[in-house]
Parts: C-alpha cells; structure tokens; sequence
C-alpha cells in the first residue's frame, strides 16, 4: 500500500516537474517563496532554534539566494530532508534547490541529473570515539562496530577504508543523527563515523564532549554544496553566483557592517563596484536587481561572517577554517572573478 | 385448432446493451475496466514521459555491479565488492529469518493468549484482555523502536564485561547478553558429526514409531505401555552413545571478548531482536483474537458433550475444542502471517539489513535508480507474499473437514 502511494506520488510529481523544469527563476518570483531543501536536524548546519526559526550555515545559503531573488531572507520555505528522500524531492521539484551537506559526486551530478553549483564547505568523513577506549588512530578499529548513517557517501567510504587496510567491522546503520548519537552514547557502537563537521556538531550536542575524541585520519574527500536540477542553466547560475558573492565579498573585504557605506557610491576597486551593483550590470544579466550581492551581504553576510556565526572557533562547534580559508590565506575557496 | 408456434427470437439490437438487463451490467463493467486500463496506461505513460524529459531510463544494469557498501548480518557470503544483487538476496534472506521466526513465536503466544482469554480465572482473563487491547492498539513500529531502545539502554555495552572485575559477566561462562546483541555458542561440526547428527535422526523417527505402537497395542489389547522415560531414552541414549565413540567430534564455539567486541559464537542482533519480538507480540495479539473467536465458534454441545463423558477440562480444552476450532482460525491467521512479513518491511527502523534496507534503502539510495528499485522491491514483496499464501492455502485444504 505504502509503495504504491509512492509510486503514484512520484508520477504525479514528475508530472508536475516535467512542467517546472525550465523557469525555476520565474516560479519562484511568482510564488513569492523560496522552496529550500535542509537537513532535518545538524546544529550550525541546519537546525530550527528555540524560536523555530530555522538557522545555520547551510541555512544561509538558502536565506543567501531568496534575498537575491526576492529581497527577503526570510521568504524561505524550508523543506527537511533525510538523506534517502533529498534526492528525490529536488528531481521532482517538490523544492527548488538543495543545501544539505551533500556530497558532490560524478554520479550525483551526471546520473541523477543534478548540478552541484559549487562548494560550501570542504569536509571529510572521520571517526569519533569515546576516550576511555583509547584508541588513538583509525587503523587501530579491528572489531569495531560502527555507527553509520545509512543512504550516504559515508558507507561506501567506510567499507573502501577497512577493506584497503584489510581490518574488519561491524556496521550498524542508522536512519538520523540523533538516532546516531543515542546508540553511540549508549554504547551500542564503538565509533560513530560521518563527516568531521557533522562530528564535531554532534559532539558539542553531548554532556560532556570532553571524553569524545575525533581520530586523526579523514578518510574521505566530502566536497559539500548546494545543488539544483539539470536543465535550468539560468537558475543554476544564481544560486552559484549567490554563493560566489558570498565568497567575493569575504575575499574583498565586503562585510555586512560596511557593505552600505560601500556600495553608496562607486569606490575606487571596480570588481566591489560590479559586485554591488554601482558599476556595470551583472545583476541584471542573472534576472535580479542590481543591489542582489549587496542584500546578500547587508542581510546574511559574507562567507565568513556566516561561518564564524553558525560554525566557527567561538561556537560550541568550533571548526577551524581549515580548508575553508580563503585561497589567499592557505585555503580553498577562490570565487571566480565578478566581471 | 391452433398450432403454437415458438415465439420469433428476437435479434440483436445494439441499443439492447443499454435496456436489456441481461446486457446492461456487462456494458457497465466494461466500461469501467476500459476507464481503469486507461487510466494505469496514462500514469505509465506520463511516468515515461516525464522520465524522458529528466533524461533518465528504466534500467537494471546496476543490479550487477559491485555494491559497495558491508551488511552485518549475511546468512551467506557477502563483501562489498559483491554485487547489488547478491546484496538484495541478502535483504530477501533477512526478511525471510525475520518473518519465520517472527511467524512462529506469534503463533504460539497468539494460541496462548487466545486460550487464556477465555480462561475462568479473573485475574488471567483481564491480563490476556491487557495484552491484546495493549498491542494490538498501539503502531508496530512504535512497538520495535521501544523494544530496541530498551534493549540498548537497559543491557550492558560490551565495554563492561572488561576488566578484573567487570560490571557484567557471561551466564554459564557461555551466553552474553549485551546492548548489541546476545552472544550464544555455536557447534563446530568437525568429521564424524554427521553420523551423530544421523543416530540422532533416527531416534527421533524411532520415537514416534515406538509412539504410534503404543497405542496400536493399547487399541488392539488394552495393555499400557510405559511412554514418558522409553521415549528419553530412545531420543538420547544411542546418540550419546555414538558422540562418545566417534569421539566428540561436535565441539562449541564459546563467545569471548577479544578487542572491542565479543568474538565466535553467534550474535543474535539486537535489532534482530529488537523487530522479531516487536512483530511477533504484535501480531500475537491478533492472532489471539482469530483463536478466541474461533473457540467460540465451536458450539458449546461439544463441550458439554464431552464433559458428560467424563472427560476433564484441559482435555476438552485440547483433544476437542481446539482442534475444531484451529480449523476455523486458520485463513484469518494466514492473513496474519502475511501482515506480519509486510510489516517486517519496517526494519530499517532499527537498521535491520532486511529486502528494504538493502535493495530499498542503500542500493537505492547510491544508485539513484528509485522506480526501478521500488518495481522489484514490490514484486519481491508480492512473490514472498503468494508464496506464503499459497502454501498456508494447501495447509488450510488439507486441514478442513472432509464433507463427503
């Protein structure tokens, strides 16, 4: 009964994304809200606070691209999605876009027909472990039973890693983090495995996060970003060119504290003029208005102010930049020019 | 005189399929089966249509390539360098475990709490009453996560059997009952065991032969035989016998703790547990519903019938009442059985690697193919389905009274 109410959901919805598949821009302007697949629950990537109110750092993406298009970060309906169900409910158009920590794969992008339109955080997937077992590195893990998020990345890594090192385990797979962290903190699996960032969220989640250690070794390259359906270049491109403003901005110096003085007048560097619309007409070319970038940075800031705020050392997070640093300080990120 | 003529058969007319009773109602079925026919024929073909538009075709190619992923509990050789298929069998073999025992054990608390239903005694009456309104009112689901959650939070981690002077500690130096499972020996047959396994055979066969003459010798002279200790002896003197002068060729597998967890044995995993007894108290108070309906049903001359031939309550219980009345439980029970193997479909839950963890969950999830393998999860499902249901309906055939 179940499988045949779904079956017939996903016809209807395909029927409805056959229809949707080329004006996402214009549906969502008309719709008046931005249609936002999240996680459905990882504190400083995706969580509701005590409000409600739906915050983090893949959050703001999603408040980044419905401030560019519709001038209101708040105009965001934001859909929670497990890890088997995200997949299908962008292809079907139940939501406009993805920010999910997904990972960004070959498959992902060229069989299931989505485009990943850049990169928010690089991540890998590591291992944490109660103290007390004094294991000190991954390689140590012979007869470990694992706890794994079923439906993810994080299984194929998993099972590559033991079989190359030749070291067995049990695996015990999981439907959510939080199911994750209880059989984890009873004691039901040895190591709990998914990426470091989600590690280091779920631990500043626990009593006494002190007697968890994150093993060294990351086994996995996990570049995560936002993604959106293949066959709307015109869409794809302002939700990459709205986390590319966030990107620029940090590079440039643009924070949401002087980003009105700013962009009051043309200044003396023309890549910040394009950027926030004083010069030239980039906003234009994507279907926005010419302020987009500078609302993006007025309302939710530049890429590392959201960083510091969500997920950043003076969180209970506490991640590093690390590989998230700006190319010029050692890192990854490198926004294309805005010209 | 007048000679009666037949009346003049009246032809065919086209407007007859809507006047003509005989016709009316076969027009409006086929009607009705052209609407339905093209109704399925459009969703398919918009499901195409649409699959097209998005670039995508119905494929099973992936079925053979390498998975990529481990399962935990494989009845037969698995890796993940093994393919999507051979990981759907296992998904089908765990199901079918999980159903067989799942089956068995609601059988036997449904017949048990069926009969006591019905019992005199007050106090054992309301609790079989408790039991049945309990289960059977509450989400399975909700009943195997609760199952699970205790199992994990009240049971020891392995961690705490370590130690000079562990928290916890092995019954009999052989059974570990842990949050991940319980730990149970397990035979290694080496050569010679399967004469053993042989003599032990045969003494059970010897048993029910030395069964059956007693009674054709109690039919046919009246003279009692002895049962209770010939039958013991016969099961296990001669097997005992043979396994010592074989020289105990079957030895056990003790569990221990090596590393981070209990090594040999048998693990028996605690969401294995956890989704069998769920399902099976569950559905048990079904079934204990289909048994007390089906003692009343009986008419209660039987019961007086027998009483008046001296025979004692328990005896009526079982040599009269539930014989007739397991005939009339049967079909409503085969409808349990079949319940019960669908709602094993809600093992991922507690992540039991069943057909929709494997085929319906991980596979699907990393290959991306979602209608594909949601098709072959269903017609997985329904061919479990008639299987059971068929082989029950030949049971059920057989077990009928022969009306001649």
């Amino acid at each position: 009964m179940n499988k045949s109410v779904f079956f017939g959901a996903l016809t209807v919805a395909g029927l409805a994304a056959g229809a949707s598949a080329a004006a996402t821009l214009d549906d969502v302007k008309a719709r008046g809200t931005l249609n936002c697949g999240v996680s459905t629950g990882l504190v400083g990537f995706a969580a509701p606070d005590a409000d409600g109110e739906w915050e983090g750092f893949d959050v703001a993406v999603c408040r980044a691209v419905a401030t560019a298009v519709l001038g209101d970060p708040n105009a965001v309906e934001f859909v929670p999605t497990t890890g088997k169900t995200r997949f299908t409910a962008l292809a079907s158009g139940e939501i406009d876009m993805l920010a999910r920590n997904t990972t960004w794969t070959f498959s992902r992008d060229v069989d299931l027909k989505f485009t990943f339109v850049g990169v928010n955080y690089y991540d890998g997937q590591g291992f944490m472990i109660p103290k007390a077992l004094g294991v000190s590195s991954a390689k140590e893990l012979d007869g470990a039973t694992v706890c794994i998020q079923t439906g993810t990345t994080t299984e194929l890594n998993l099972a590559d890693y033991f079989r190359v090192n030749n070291i067995s385990y049990e695996p015990v797979p999981i439907e959510t983090n939080a199911e994750a962290q209880q059989q984890y903190l009873a004691g039901a699996c040895d190591v709990y495995t998914t990426d470091a960032s989600g590690l280091a969220a779920t631990r500043a989640t626990f009593e006494a996060p002190g007697d968890h250690v994150i093993l060294p070794e990351i086994i996995s390259k996990e570049p995560l970003g936002p993604l959106v359906r293949h066959g709307d270049s015109e869409w794809g491109d302002v939700v990459r060119w709205s986390l590319n403003a966030m990107v620029a901005a940090e590079e440039l110096g643009v924070t949401s504290a002087n980003v009105g003085e700013m962009s009051m007048e043309a200044g003396d560097n023309p890549e910040i003029n394009r950027l926030l619309g004083t010069e030239g007409n980039l906003g234009e070319m994507l279907g926005l208005d010419a302020g987009w970038a500078k609302m993006i940075i007025e309302n939710i800031g530049n890429y590392g102010e959201v960083f510091e705020a969500n997920i950043g050392e003076s969180t209970p997070i506490g991640l590093a930049r690390g590989l998230n640093a700006q190319w010029t300080e050692g890192g990854l990120l490198y926004a294309p020019p805005f010209r | 005189m007048t000679t009666i003529s037949d009346p003049p058969s009246e032809s065919f007319r086209l407007s007859m399929l809507l006047n003509d009773t005989r016709y009316r109602s076969m027009t409006f079925q086929f009607i009705a089966l052209i609407l339905l026919a093209g109704a399925i024929g459009f969703l398919g073909w918009n499901l195409m249509r649409n699959l097209a538009l998005l670039g995508q075709d119905i494929s099973y190619e992936f079925l053979g390539e390498p998975s990529g992923y481990d399962i935990n509990q494989k009845p037969i050789e698995y890796t993940s360098q093994s393919t999507h298929m051979r990981a759907t069998i296992i998904g089908v073999l765990n199901t079918l475990i999980v159903a067989f025992l799942g089956c068995i054990t609601a059988t036997i608390l449904g017949v048990t709490a069926g009969v006591l239903r019905l019992s005199k005694n007050w106090i054992i009456r309301k609790l079989m009453m408790v039991y049945v309104e309990a289960f059977r009112n509450v989400p399975v689901l909700i009943w195997i996560l609760i199952i699970f959650f205790v199992m994990t939070a009240a049971l020891p981690p392995p961690s705490a059997f370590r130690g000079d002077d562990p928290d916890s500690s092995m019954l009999f130096g052989a059974f570990a009952f842990t949050n991940r499972g319980i730990y149970i020996p397990r035979p290694i047959w080496e050569a010679g065991s399967g004469i053993v396994v042989g003599v032990f055979i045969a003494s059970v066969i010897a048993v029910f032969a030395y069964r059956r003459y007693t009674t054709k010798l109690l039919y046919d002279t009246g003279k009692l035989l002895p049962r209770g200790w010939p039958s013991l002896a016969i099961l296990f003197i001669p097997t005992l016998l043979v396994y010592f002068i074989m020289g105990q060729p079957i030895s056990l597998d003790l569990p221990a703790l090596r590393g981070f967890n209990f090594q040999g044995g048998t693990q028996i995993r605690g969401s294995l547990i956890a989704l069998w007894f769920a399902l099976a108290i569950y559905t048990g108070a079904f079934i204990a519903e289909n048994v007390r309906a089906g003692i009343q049903a009986v008419s209660h001359g039987q019961t007086e019938a027998a009483a008046s031939l001296g025979m004692r309550p328990g005896r009526i219980m079982n040599l009269v009442v539930l014989p007739q009345a397991l005939r009339i439980v049967i079909p409503p029970v085969i409808s349990q059985y079949l319940n019960l193997t669908k709602n094993s479909s809600l093992a991922i839950a507690v992540g039991y690697m069943d057909l929709t963890g494997t085929l319906g969950g991980i596979t699907l999830n990393q290959t991306g193919r979602a209608i594909e393998c949601i098709l072959l999860l269903m017609l997985f499902y329904l061919a479990i389905s008639l299987t059971i249901s068929a082989v029950m309906n030949v049971y059920n055939s057989r077990m009928q009274l022969k009306e001649r």
